[in-house]
């Protein structure tokens, strides 16, 4: 089984080196002259429909996916949990079932309560 | 407690035959690795010729012809185009992370293929645990997508990045409940094993509530049309990608079309029984199903119009999160108290409560269709 991780972590290497390779290649023409660099400040200013660009954009920015983003975290640890409770059911019969049964019940329960507070609206 | 015991049993069951083709480990490396890398390539570059081509045909006009016999050079032309063009940098961007953002954008997503069957024992890797490292490492491109967003110090791909990591969170649970069907009737995470429970009935009947979910959350991570608010060309431009030009430009779109294959190749994996099928070779088979998948996508493109993301969010969390969860419960009842009912019995039956569950549940929830405040 180890063998296989040792296919991902190489495939990973190349996978680097490629997606390297591919940003590098323009760097290698630019010295052979075959890529323009004629930059100047226009074109390196960020592009806006034609207007100048008032502030920065790395402001305190208001997401508003923060409170999705906080029953993401319950859900997926459950998800998490229910990956080896799928695998294992049929051995585990129905004592599994019900289990599994009411721990995603209690997570439901606040799922239900955070729409019911109007959390998972977009505003 | 019951949740994490695992009988020894089951070790056993997950243990899977290693891939015996060919037998060495380098050869079987690079043999493999080569062909993924051909793989996700030329696919990637025949699907944008097909999308474009296809895209013409369903607006009523010819679509690119010029370049090659049915402008099928044409993607290779684009490519050689991006390949000589400056590449830019804007002047009050992050430029290290700008560097790295297509990196971290490609790198993740080509690691998907090391775990799907191409055909019989044909994959780089046979994980036990394959569609689990799929839906870990899938998510992790949504990082790359942020970075390009933020790196640009422009509003407008900052907005597109934020875009694409609230779809991401929202759509990611739907996508792996769907998953959890699939590996409830299978008993098993390793992807040979799923294509092989998949031998008499594909898991698209079994299982079509979990493919409807699977599909659409699909649509929306790997930001396609009716999702596409990522890079929403009428609003945002292009989202995360407008600073980018060259070949960085191409790498984030590489690795975007590299998503849409590698989501085609899950379904085709999943649900579609993978590289199984009458009379031609299997990996025939498995090609023309990727392929069957992705023109379904675009016929979607060209039909959809763009969704609002608040009806994007409340769609994930209120219609598809709810019926992934009582997809979930009907097919553990079945697993668990009928597994050995005749499988077309169980077809009809969840034919049937996928109609009931989708018509009935679209009656109870709208989509907000009135305007809202920002």
């Amino acid at each position: 089984m180890l063998t296989n991780y040792g296919y991902i972590a190489l495939l990973l290497v190349v996978a680097i080196f490629f997606a390297c390779s591919l940003i590098l290649i323009p760097v290698v023409l630019k010295l052979l002259k075959i890529v323009p660099q004629k930059p100047n400040p226009v074109k390196a200013s960020t592009f806006e429909c034609g207007m100048e660009t008032i502030g920065r954009s790395w402001v305190q920015f208001n997401f508003r996916y923060y409170f999705y983003a906080l029953i993401l975290i319950a859900l997926d640890v459950m998800v998490a949990f229910l990956y080896p409770w799928a695998v294992d059911l049929r051995q585990l019969g129905v004592f599994g079932l019900i289990a599994a049964l009411i721990f995603i019940a209690i997570i439901v329960v606040g799922y239900i309560y955070a729409w019911r507070k109007k959390v998972l609206e977009w505003k | 407690m019951a949740i994490l015991s695992t009988n020894p049993n089951s070790f056993s069951q997950l243990a899977v035959l290693p891939p015996d083709w060919p037998g060495n480990f380098w050869l079987h490396w690079v043999v493999f690795t080569v062909i993924i890398l051909a793989f996700v390539l030329n696919t990637a570059l025949i699907f944008i010729w097909l999308e474009r081509r296809a895209l013409g045909r369903f607006q009523v006009r010819l679509g690119p012809n010029r370049v090659g016999p049915f402008g099928l050079l044409q993607p290779i032309a684009d490519v050689l185009k991006l390949l000589t063009k400056e590449d830019m940098i804007p002047a009050k961007g992050d430029k290290l992370v700008f560097w790295l953002a297509p990196l971290v954008a490609f790198v993740p997503v080509l690691m998907i293929f090391a775990v799907i069957p191409f055909q019989s024992g044909a994959l780089l890797a046979d994980l036990n645990i394959g569609i689990l490292y799929v839906v870990a490492i899938s998510s992790v491109a949504a990082v790359g997508v942020f970075m390009a967003g933020w790196a640009s110090n422009n509003k407008y791909s900052l907005i597109g990045a934020m875009r694409d990591v609230a779809m991401l969170i929202s759509y990611e649970i739907p996508i792996v409940l769907s998953i959890v069907g699939v590996v409830l009737i299978t008993g098993s995470l390793s992807l040979t094993e799923i294509v092989g429970a998949q031998r008499d009935i594909p898991f698209i009947l079994l299982q079509p509530l979990g493919f409807l979910i699977f599909f659409i959350g699909s649509l929306a991570e790997s930001n396609r049309t009716p999702f596409d608010l990522v890079e929403a060309d009428s609003e945002l431009v292009a989202g995360y990608h407008i600073e980018y030009s060259g070949m960085k430009f191409a790498t984030l779109f590489l690795a975007e079309y590299a998503e849409v294959i590698a989501m085609s190749a899950l379904m085709t994996t999943l649900f579609l029984g993978g590289w199984q099928g009458p009379l031609l070779p299997p990996i025939i088979w498995f090609l023309i199903k990727v392929f069957a998948v992705f023109l379904f996508i675009v016929w979607i493109r060209s039909t959809i119009p763009r969704m609002r993301i608040d009806q994007v969010m409340a769609f994930a969390w209120k219609f598809l999160l709810p019926l992934a969860l009582i997809n979930l419960l009907i097919t553990s009842l079945q697993v668990v108290f009928w597994p050995e009912a005749s499988p077309w019995l169980i077809v009809f039956l969840n034919l049937v409560a996928m109609v009931v569950l989708v018509l009935s549940w679209s009656r109870f929830f709208r989509l907000g269709g009135e305007r809202i405040e920002v």
